[in-house]
């Protein structure tokens, strides 16, 4: 079987030929297998988020190959390869439409990928299930299906974007740093929601985070990046033993350097 | 001349220019911008169906020309702002002053008279009604009908795919949408919108004149913001009966200020200072103190969206 996720020797510089010239993605190769949780972490402009805008396809990289269930999206343009893709961003307002309402906004995400004709947006059978998975979030969304989304706080927006990831199932989930705008409390409580859906779907996810305590708890596999490689990467139970300070340590040692976000996490 | 003849001459052609206004609409507030393509697109629409009706087609098959041509207006509009990522104020502009000339082209003149011809309008005084109220059934059943179109062609999934692709771009992309491709279909139905307009309208007064679209894009955004503070509703049919309610109030406003002695060539600078006065309304808040802010927070949301979503954060 093909792994989920197979990425080979992608690179990726912005500002080539100029001072500013910036290697984001140095000869990365990456392989996801079925039901791999990995947390990404690394300092700033160390190629996070490049690593996860190039599998979605909102750059494209100068070369390398990227595979998803063995087809190859190297060159597919974004709108398309979202088939495979569930994704949530770090800013809360990126990832609703927010002039529409949670139902029509759900009703959208429920075709994330296929064809979009002259059918009515949302159905009748549609909006019992929306209630039923809203309901679950426990947030009280149950019951404001037709609330524009653009009026819920940031942590509501963001479990409802959650929901938009999968409430078709994604080949991979990609999210970037989607707790970061979000207080202590209710960042624990997408994060707890994001644990929760991606065990019951048996999810292939990749998750960024700045917090080194969510890192290691989260996910059955984590990876370190730098300088826009992949300096370190664990999983099982040489993972689980990991500690904040131990991370720190491999990341000094890994990179020469402390970053202060990581250190206050 | 009567205040009844008054008043239902304003009415009949507000509810005209609806027509060009629900196209403006879709740019304004689906996609987020104002397109100038407009100023060419009405015109074209008259063109189109002046010249056709002097060369003997029939003039409701002249009006569904006049819809086609607007559309292919719009697709040149969206195809600069997309292929070749001109910004749409620009791309708009861009269509805005290349339509002239093509306006031209069709009329093969500066304007065509149809004072001898048979317009939609004829079809029903035919029938033994007198022209005013044939002008204003006609417009009352085409809005509606419109209105309806619109409303179900906004709820389905392409529709939906449009609104997300013009509310938000990246969630759009996210969710699959290729958000190119809406953004032309929407700038294709708005300014088949405001060519049948412009069709309408130069059927009603009898002629079609290449400068005839000058300032409608004002026009347009006065009626649009007239209607969502007069006749604020939430949900999308909703909005597009404020949009046509709100230039049916424009053209009763301008007819009253003409009434009340302004002269005709004041209208344009008289239109520009109300959309600039109702533009600046949501922020007139930061200058008053609170109690006056609460009532005026309701418009507020209705005039600002954006800005009022990011209060909440």
């Amino acid at each position: 079987m093909s792994p989920v996720l197979n990425i080979q020797n992608i690179e990726k510089t912005f500002n080539q030929d100029t001072v500013n010239v910036n290697k984001a993605l140095d000869c990365l190769s990456l392989k996801l297998e079925q039901g791999d949780y990995v947390t990404v972490i690394g300092g700033n402009g160390a190629g996070k988020s490049t690593l996860l805008n190039a599998i979605s396809g909102t750059i494209i990289t100068d070369s390398g190959n990227i595979c998803i269930d063995g087809a190859d999206v190297t060159k597919m343009p974004e709108h398309k390869r979202a088939v495979y893709l569930g994704r949530v961003f770090q800013d809360p307002m990126v990832g609703t439409a927010g002039k529409m309402t949670v139902r029509e906004n759900l009703a959208l995400a429920c075709r994330r990928g296929e064809k979009r004709g002259l059918k009515r947006g949302i159905s009748k059978e549609n909006e019992d299930y929306f209630r039923s998975i809203l309901a679950d979030l426990d947030l009280g969304l149950e019951n404001r299906l037709d609330t524009r989304i653009g009026l819920l706080s940031g942590g509501q927006r963001q479990a409802v974007t959650l929901l938009m990831a999968t409430i078709q199932k994604p080949r991979i989930l990609l999210l970037d740093e989607h707790t970061a705008a979000l207080d202590p409390k209710t960042a624990a409580k997408v994060l707890d929601l994001t644990d929760k859906i991606v065990k019951e779907q048996n999810l292939t996810t990749l998750m960024i985070t700045h917090n080194m305590k969510d890192a290691i708890k989260h996910g059955n596999r984590l990876i370190m990046m730098d300088k826009g490689r992949i300096v370190l990467d664990m999983r099982g139970e040489e993972k689980r033993k990991l500690t904040v300070n131990e991370l720190l340590r491999l990341f000094e040692q890994k990179s020469g350097t402390v970053s202060d976000r990581m250190l206050l996490s | 001349m009567n205040y009844y003849s008054i008043i239902l001459g304003a009415v009949s052609l507000g509810l005209l220019w609806a027509v060009m206004t629900m196209g403006v609409f879709i740019t304004y507030r689906i996609l987020d911008y104002a397109d100038l393509t407009v100023e060419g697109s009405l015109v074209t629409g008259a063109a189109i169906a002046a010249k056709l009706i002097t060369d003997g087609t029939d003039p409701f098959v002249a009006l569904a020309a006049a819809f086609v041509g607007g559309c292919a207006a719009g697709c040149v509009t969206g195809l600069l702002n997309t292929a070749m990522k001109i910004p749409g104020l620009l791309a708009g502009i861009l269509s805005m002053i290349a339509l002239y000339s093509v306006n031209i082209r069709i009329m093969g003149k500066a304007n065509i008279t149809l004072l001898k011809s048979r317009t939609v309008y004829d079809v029903l005084e035919n029938i033994g009604i007198s022209n005013d109220i044939a002008v204003l059934i006609f417009a009352v059943v085409l809005n509606a009908a419109l209105v309806g179109i619109l409303y179900w062609f906004f709820t389905t999934q392409l529709g939906y795919a449009i609104r997300a692709a013009g509310d938000n771009r990246k969630m759009a992309r996210a969710q699959g949408i290729n958000t190119d491709i809406m953004k032309i279909l929407a700038l294709a139905v708005s300014n088949g919108l405001v060519a049948l307009s412009g069709g309408l309208i130069a059927q009603y007064q009898k002629y079609s004149d290449v400068s005839m679209g000058q300032g409608a894009i004002v026009i347009g955004l006065a009626s649009v913001i007239i209607g969502e503070v007069l006749f604020y509703r939430k949900g999308f049919l909703g909005k597009l009966i404020a949009v046509v309610s709100g230039a049916v109030v424009y053209r009763l406003i301008i007819a009253a200020v003409i009434e009340l002695g302004m002269q005709p060539m004041d209208l344009k600078l008289f239109t520009a200072i109300t959309v600039a006065l109702a533009l600046y309304t949501p922020n007139i808040k930061l200058k008053l103190p609170k109690p006056v802010f609460k009532t005026l927070k309701r418009r507020e949301g209705v005039l600002n969206e954006p800005r009022a979503e990011y209060s909440k954060h």
